[in-house]
């Protein structure tokens, strides 16, 4: 219970970070941060089908693209 | 005084909330629904992991659904960006050659991993009625194994033809094992093959070849997906 209040707490600051950021690579790391924190949580409250959806496409593939995207346009924000 | 407005709004609306969700039994048995799927599942359909029997049997018809909502966004992004990449490749002929090569570690590892990952992909969905996972989860794995390859080796790319004849053929599959249950029970996606017994890879009857196409289908529309924002192949 206390690792997931960490969990939790981990995952506010990263997520206030994100917004923050004016580098937007590291807010999309950040991003990609809060969602594999997230699948862990949804794997303690026992929704391993879920946690499996959010690692994969909310960690992996949703980071590439954003990241694709940020190579095509700007890096910082202005 | 816009901002006291805001903060006034907000409350209220957190007021309710709060009153909202406290009247929702929360972990009680009270839901009925899901203590039928819970308590007759594995009976009626065959399938030990209960998510996989609602979203297949149950609810296979909304997973119908949600497979070309992604097909349509799929296409979408392939109609926007084709119509980009026209503009772009005149400007962008004689700085062909600038990509370069990823460094040795990624290439070496993606060369061993990607097996694996793909391996890992088909494990996660041909087990979808036994094991957590299913269609989605396997073909979102194994689309980011053909990531790891778009990011080691810059210059190649995934066959776009065959890519989509796999794609397409597996979304008929879907649409064709569920008029064989219209022809054979009488309703769209009846489990019209023997259940088995429980616990084995072949059981459930449809729910394992459906979960196959599914996992084909959104691999390939994913790695589609990255190509196309990649812009690689020609």
């Amino acid at each position: 219970m206390i690792f997931q209040l960490i969990l939790i707490f981990i995952m506010i600051i990263l997520a206030v970070a994100a917004v923050i950021f004016k580098d937007l690579i590291n807010a999309v790391v950040t991003c990609a941060a809060v969602s594999l924190i997230t699948s862990i949580l949804f794997y303690f409250l026992q929704a391993p089908d879920v946690a499996m959806a959010e690692a994969a496409i909310g960690a992996g593939l949703t980071t590439a693209i954003f990241i694709i995207a940020i190579k095509k346009t700007e890096r910082y924000e202005k | 005084m816009r901002r006291i407005i805001g903060l006034i709004v907000l409350a209220v609306i957190a007021v309710g909330f709060i009153l909202t969700f406290s009247q929702i039994p929360f972990g009680k048995d009270k839901i009925d629904v899901a203590n039928y799927y819970i308590k007759k599942g594995i009976e009626e359909t065959g399938a030990v992991n209960i998510v996989t029997s609602v979203v297949l049997n149950y609810r296979g018809f909304d997973t119908l659904g949600e497979i070309t909502v992604l097909f349509i966004a799929a296409l979408g992004l392939g109609a926007v960006l084709f119509v980009e990449r026209k503009v772009q490749k005149r400007a962008s002929d004689n700085q062909e050659d600038k990509t370069k090569n990823a460094s040795l570690i990624l290439r070496t590892g993606s060369h061993l991993l990607f097996p694996l990952i793909l391996l890992f992909g088909a494990y996660i969905f041909v087990h979808g009625h036994l094991t957590p996972g299913g269609g989605f989860q396997g073909g979102a794995v194994i689309a980011s194994g053909f990531l790891l390859m778009y990011l080691a080796f810059p210059k190649q790319s995934i066959n776009k033809k065959s890519s989509s004849v796999v794609e397409s053929l597996s979304g008929l599959v879907f649409v064709g094992i569920g008029l064989l249950g219209l022809v054979f029970s009488g309703y769209f996606l009846t489990n019209f093959l023997p259940k088995g017994i429980p616990n084995t890879l072949f059981s459930a009857g449809i729910i394992p070849i459906i979960y196959i196409a599914v996992g084909l289908k959104v691999g390939f529309e994913l790695t589609g997906i990255i190509d196309d924002l990649l812009g690689r192949s020609r």
